[in-house]
């Protein structure tokens, strides 16, 4: 099997999320945009099991799936609870933490 | 007989606890406490001289182990003593001398309330000059080096209620102190060297030691003598110790103090020996300071600073023999001892003349003293002809040896120092009749006094004590003052002819100090010719400047050269120019060292690590975005490297 396209699928889906995350405001999209790059990862994480006829990698990708689960919970609680207090969503205006 | 070598330093000693800790109930007998505690001490060396004399020249020196100072594995200093001829030579000189001048001070100190504590220090510096010489190792001497330097220190300034004498006694001890550094690191070399201090196996180990090592020995050594015997280049101090009650000059100048500086070189001859360049250098030394205080003493009219001058070349004298090694060991101490007796004589002469001057020392404002001083003048006189080494007396013995010695230094080297010891005589000669002569003789330019102003200012609070501007009554002195004037007196007459007489000086020290016959290359009747010469030379031109002229009460301007003589030739200037201001410089600059660079270093890190730290603080924006393009480039930077260094 050659992984190749999935791995550029990958390379290019990591790229976009990458993007998202620097460039964009709207903390929903940067949100999504961390858990694009997740997938990224498992993509590639699945084609190199499936290269190598291991499970580990498909063991590794659930795992994720899981964590990244339990990361949306605990992030779109702390979304929401931002857009309450401060009536937006933009990650640039919550820039109190600093010196 | 060992046993009582211990008693020779304690009886002084404890004269000085005594006196010094016994308190005011003391005051009336402190002075006949002290005086005879010295006497002991005469009583006790001399015992000890008729036993050693008794015995043969080869085993005469005594040795007493008294208990271990400093008993560390490889580091043992005992406190020990050893007797031999030379420290017994020295043992009668300064008993010998210091008694009669404990004896003087009785008259003289009368009037000064402080006198039991007067001779108390007067106690401590016999004790210590005794443990100086009669010390078995080089670390007891310097303690008694130290005890010397302190009690001088204490004596000079006597009358500390004076802001000189407070000053000259603090400059004495400075001065000192360079010396001692010398002395100190002489001994640490001895110890890397020969592994211990002790007198016998240092020197006798000298032979065979490195050459370059012991000439830095010698030059120590030589640093540390010029220190406590006023020479060149550490002279400074002499002058300025004037200020001290004259006892006190008698004692630094005849008996102890400036004699520690010889006896350290002589007793360290083994050194000198076996390292050539450091007898030259010493008697470099010795030539240039018997020129020194030569050309200081002509000019000076303060009779103890003429003296002190007179003192600062005789000591030249000796270190200069004691340079020349075996030819002139035995005729430094000779001239050590006789001097001992005349120079004591001399101050304490020139005490009882300004005792019956009410403290006046400007010899300007004496003349015609010999009518009312006869004692005084006739002592003074006797001391006078032997200093200047009239054929006869105790002086022409010691210093002709002298000069006979420094010619047979062989070459180049003889012909510079027999002509400096020449050239020396001559300008003693000089200053000696020129101090003769305006004291006891001329008009008597103390009778209009008031009239003749401006008097010295800084005479003038002695000269209040008396009530200032009254006219001078001179008379002579009491008893106690004469008759140690006297005894010096006949011990300047006879002392040096006693000695000479088949060389028996020479042969008395020859077991310490070896002995050799100087063979000087002009036959010797030729060179004591050319000394009587010249001394008549010297004193027949201060008779026709001081004798023939009368006397003016105002010092001339006089040349260049009489102006930087009454100035000690400068050496104060010297001092404060270079040493003073080169010192100031020194620590500016290194204050300024350490504020640019010590300073500078931690403050520039201290800086540069806070404006880094301010400049990275700006990093921390709050923005979550802009810590997510860090961390992205962190990564790629890491993911970057790693794959570099796979690559490679």
């Amino acid at each position: 099997m050659n992984p190749v396209n999935y791995l550029y699928l990958a390379a290019l889906l990591f790229t976009i999320g990458a993007a998202g995350v620097l460039i964009r405001r709207n903390a929903i999209v940067v949100f999504m945009c961390v858990e694009l790059m997740l997938n990224a990862c498992n993509l590639s994480l699945v084609a190199f099991s499936r290269m190598h006829g291991n499970l580990d990698g498909q063991i590794i990708a659930f795992f994720t799936m899981v964590v990244a689960a339990a990361e949306v919970v605990v992030g779109l609680a702390i979304i929401v609870s931002l857009f309450r207090a401060r009536h937006t969503a933009s990650v640039d205006d919550a820039s109190l933490m600093k010196l | 007989m060992e046993n009582l070598i211990a008693l020779l330093v304690a009886a002084p000693l404890l004269g000085a606890a005594v006196l010094l800790c016994g308190g005011r109930r003391l005051d009336r007998a402190g002075h006949w406490l002290g005086t005879l505690l010295a006497a002991a001490s005469f009583g006790i060396g001399a015992v000890l001289f008729f036993d050693m004399v008794g015995k043969d020249a080869g085993d005469r020196a005594l040795h007493q182990k008294l208990f271990s100072w400093v008993p560390v594995a490889d580091f043992q200093a005992d406190i020990a003593f050893q007797l031999d001829q030379l420290s017994m030579t020295f043992v009668l000189l300064i008993t010998g001398v210091g008694t009669l001048i404990h004896v003087y001070s009785i008259g003289y100190m009368e009037h000064d309330e402080r006198r039991r504590r007067f001779f108390g220090y007067l106690n401590l510096f016999l004790a210590a000059m005794l443990l100086l010489v009669v010390a078995d190792n080089y670390l007891l001497l310097y303690f008694g080096w130290e005890g010397v330097g302190l009690a001088s220190y204490l004596l000079i300034g006597f009358w500390q209620h004076k802001p000189s004498a407070a000053t000259a006694a603090k400059k004495a001890f400075l001065v000192n102190r360079v010396g001692d550094i010398g002395l100190s690191i002489a001994i640490m070399l001895m110890f890397t060297t020969f592994g211990t201090f002790a007198f016998g196996p240092v020197l006798g180990a000298a032979e065979g030691a490195s050459e370059g090592k012991l000439t830095a020995i010698g030059l120590m050594l030589l640093l540390a003598a010029c220190g406590k015997s006023a020479q060149v280049p550490l002279q400074s101090w002499l002058g300025d110790a004037m200020e001290g009650p004259t006892p006190v000059s008698a004692l630094i100048h005849a008996a102890t103090m400036v004699t520690a500086g010889v006896y350290l070189i002589v007793r360290s001859g083994a050194i000198f020996n076996a390292a050539p360049d450091a007898q030259l250098v010493v008697t470099v030394v010795g030539a240039v300071t018997l020129l020194f205080g030569a050309i200081v003493g002509c000019a000076k009219d303060d009779i103890k600073k003429a003296l002190a001058g007179s003192t600062m070349s005789q000591i030249g004298y000796m270190i200069l023999a004691a340079g020349l090694g075996p030819i002139g060991y035995a005729f430094a101490i000779m001239h050590l001892v006789t001097h001992g007796f005349f120079k004591a004589g001399l101050f304490l002469g020139a005490g009882s003349v300004m005792h019956g001057m009410n403290d006046e020392v400007d010899m300007r404002k004496y003349g015609g003293l010999r009518k009312y001083m006869p004692v005084t003048f006739v002592t003074f006189g006797l001391g006078y002809l032997a200093i200047i080494g009239f054929p006869g007396l105790s002086g022409f013995f010691s210093k002709d040896k002298i000069i006979e010695a420094a010619f047979a230094a062989g070459g180049a080297q003889g012909w510079i120092l027999g002509a400096a010891t020449l050239l020396g005589a001559g300008l003693t000669a000089f200053y000696m009749t020129r101090v003769m002569l305006m004291t006891f003789f001329g008009e008597e330019r103390w009778r209009n006094k008031a009239t003749a102003s401006p008097a010295e200012p800084d005479v003038e609070p002695a000269a209040q004590t008396h009530g200032s501007h009254s006219e001078p009554h001179p008379h002579e002195s009491p008893k106690s003052m004469t008759i140690p004037m006297i005894v010096l007196a006949f011990g300047s007459v006879f002392a040096g002819g006693f000695f000479a007489i088949g060389d028996r000086f020479a042969n008395w020290l020859a077991p310490v100090t070896r002995f050799e016959h100087p063979h000087p290359p002009i036959s010797v009747p030729v060179i004591t010719g050319a000394t009587i010469v010249v001394l008549l030379l010297g004193v027949a031109a201060a008779y026709l400047q001081y004798g023939r002229k009368p006397v003016p009460v105002v010092a001339p301007r006089g040349s260049l050269l009489t102006r930087a003589a009454r100035r000690d030739l400068l050496q104060d200037d010297f001092n404060h120019v270079v040493l003073v201001r080169g010192g100031e410089h020194l620590t500016r600059s290194l204050v300024y060292l350490d504020h640019s660079v010590v300073d500078g270093v931690v403050n520039g890190t201290a800086a540069s690590v806070g404006g880094l730290s301010g400049r990275l603080r700006k990093l921390q924006n709050g923005y979550a975005r802009s810590y997510a393009v860090s961390m992205f480039g962190g990564t790629a930077i890491l993911i970057a490297a790693t794959l570099l260094m796979r690559a490679v």
